[in-house]
């Protein structure tokens, strides 16, 4: 029960920590949360759903190809759409107070969702489920092939970011700019630039975790967002805010913790536990795993 | 005390919301004295969280939550037998010690946390009244079959109509307003607005933070509650669903389109958010719902980015947020 539970854990965490990376990646430079996360991951999983039934027959026949396909077209979309609502609704606010963008994703976040509902559909749609399962056991324990490749997708996602992050000159400059606007300017950082790339990546990360979340669950809605939302923020949070390696740490913690709560408790509580891992951690150690201690700049 | 400068709008105003319902009774059309009732509770939902946006600047986004506490605790009180009237100081005890019990390890944090911890707490608790069900019936909500939530009673005048209710409401909705007015301009009030504008200055000029927050913070979720008592009294049914995030979202955006701080500006955002959409619902159907919170969506961004201080802003608000260069 304990391993097959921490098999599905580590599944869910995989999807959380990816989702999970937008937040914290935006916290990191901006210091905001963008409430609307939770819709480009929403709006990446049907991307993803109308790419996996609408792509032509012989592209469908080549199966890595065809996934490669489904992948791209979503997390492009998703991506898109992050930078879209940066444009449009925060940088205005940019000098606005610190309540303001937070106001302004809320209301990005509504149209949205409701967009969806009323030009898509209100009820949740099955997946395609293209995806050939097959299950395998270890010991007693459940795996099956979706599990295998949701791990994996993440893992390889997250090497690469750290590796652009760490390696590569734009990576370097967006560590800059998350540590000070303005002399990353001075050191000829084009600052609105990096901030694109940021919500590119963060929300193509969102975007593909909605995907991979639509073929684990094998259902999406207009609202599926709210939840996995939360919960990837309490990630984020969890790890440390604005910290990469925190929000992968803290996905994955919450991916298990949400599991065991479903194995040896209940799933009706299993969103309430999260919430109070959200307010304990915030009230105990609002820092996280990972966080440093930042002094409030007068 | 000096009559306000705009007396005769405020007199006209007054009488309006006095008879206009009653013409409206007499006509036969209950609809809307119940539509006009509920703007009421709204408004003292909105008066209330005011207190904690609107001058303190704290983004409570799980206030629903307190008007669901005050609706469930006021339904197993009335279930159990207690009056309105004996009931109403323990729902607002109640409604009040659980505020102070979250605000006391909250409040110190920052903004954007905090608002993501009332989010977290306002799921919280409608997730409990789904769940505990020996309580609450779980989504079937009170009152159990059999069971009844008691009549309000005037001395020997039983409250029946919605016209009764919508002169309750707008009694409670006086004295909301009476109580945030009189804030805003007493010494605690101008603490807030100090807290608002700048925590550290405000700590440098001997606000005591923590208190003062917490006071504000408790007032406010009191209001929440005595109007979750008024519903449910007036409604005679309370369910979990009516408390979903979504209801402190359209709070929230209530204050922000119609102006924070500000009374009427509340009033105009109530009108705009609840009243025109029910009128539009009953005239243009039911499709028109559907596109209401897309339009919502569009006018919180619209708005937050070119008029920030809302329709009706306060005017003290209006002229700091002049003398900042247009900033706030």
């Amino acid at each position: 029960m304990f391993f097959q539970q921490l098999v599905n854990g580590i599944t869910l965490g995989s999807i959380y920590a990816l989702f999970a990376l937008g937040y914290t990646m935006v916290y990191g430079i901006l210091l905001m949360i963008n409430f609307a996360h939770s819709e480009i991951f929403m709006v990446g999983a049907y991307l993803g759903f109308w790419a996996l039934s609408l792509l032509p027959v012989w592209v469908q026949g080549w199966t890595p190809g065809y996934f490669i396909l489904v992948f791209a077209i979503a997390m492009m979309g998703a991506g898109l759409l992050a930078v879209t609502i940066e444009r449009v609704a925060y940088r205005p606010l940019r000098r606005a107070s610190r309540l303001a963008p937070l106001i302004s994703a809320i209301g990005v976040s509504i149209f949205l969702q409701n967009l969806v509902q009323v030009t898509v559909s209100a009820q949740s749609q099955p997946y395609p489920d293209t995806f050939k399962i097959s299950h395998y056991e270890f010991f007693g324990v459940q795996v099956n092939s979706l599990q295998i490749f949701i791990f994996a997708l993440a893992i390889s996602a997250m090497v690469l970011l750290q590796v652009f992050i760490t390696k590569t000159r734009l990576g370097k400059a967006m560590r800059a700019t998350a540590q000070n606007h303005t002399v990353s300017q001075l050191m000829g950082i084009n600052v609105n630039f990096i901030i694109t790339v940021t919500f590119l990546i963060g929300g193509a990360l969102g975007g593909l975790a909605g995907v991979l979340n639509g073929m684990y669950y094998g259902s999406i809605k207009f609202n599926m967002g709210f939840f996995p939302g939360l919960k990837a923020f309490t990630a984020a949070v969890v790890g440390g805010i604005g910290n990469i390696k925190g929000a992968m740490v803290g996905g994955f913690l919450l991916g298990i913790i949400e599991a065991l709560t479903v194995g040896y408790i209940s799933s009706a509580y299993k969103d309430i536990i999260l919430f109070a891992v959200l307010i304990l951690v915030l009230i105990f150690r609002p820092t996280g795993i990972f966080g440093e201690e930042v002094t409030e700049k007068i | 005390m000096t009559l306000p400068r705009r007396w005769p709008l405020i007199a006209i105003g007054l009488l309006v919301v006095l008879i206009l319902p009653l013409v409206l009774n007499q006509l036969g059309n209950l609809y809307a004295v119940r539509v006009i009732g509920l703007v009421g509770i709204y408004c003292i939902l909105g008066v209330g969280l005011n207190i904690t946006i609107g001058y303190t600047g704290l983004l409570d986004l799980g206030y629903i939550a307190f008007y669901a506490i005050g609706a469930y605790t006021a339904a197993i009180l009335s279930i159990a037998g207690i009056s309105f009237w004996l009931g109403l100081p323990i729902v607002m005890v109640v409604g009040g010690a659980i505020r102070l019990g979250l605000g006391a390890p909250i409040l110190r944090l920052r903004g954007d946390y905090l608002a993501i911890v009332t989010l977290g707490f306002g799921e919280i608790v409608r997730l409990v009244l789904i769940n505990l069900d020996a309580i609450t019936n779980g989504p079937k909500g009170l009152p159990r079959v059999g069971e009844k939530i008691a009549d309000v009673k005037l001395f020997a005048f039983t409250l029946t109509e919605n016209i009764h209710f919508y002169y309750l409401i707008l009694v409670f909705l006086l004295i909301a307003i009476f109580i945030s007015h009189r804030l805003e301009h007493s010494r605690l009030g101008r603490a807030l607005i100090a807290i608002r504008e700048d925590e550290l200055a405000a700590t440098l000029s001997g606000i005591n933070i923590a208190r003062t927050k917490a006071v504000a913070f408790v007032i406010s979720g009191i209001i929440g509650a005595v109007a979750g008592d008024i519903y449910v009294h007036w409604n005679q049914f309370v369910s979990p669903e009516s408390f979903t995030f979504w209801e402190s979202v359209l709070l929230v955006s209530m204050l922000v389109i119609g102006g924070m701080g500000n009374v009427w500006g509340i009033l105009l955002g109530v009108v705009l958010l609840v009243a025109v959409p029910e009128v539009l619902r009953s005239t243009l159907g039911t499709a028109f719902v559907d596109y209401r919170m897309i339009a919502f969506g569009l006018l919180m961004v619209v708005i937050i980015i070119f008029r920030p201080q809302g329709l009706l802003p306060s005017r003290r608000r209006a002229l700091e947020l002049e003398a900042a260069g247009g900033e706030p």
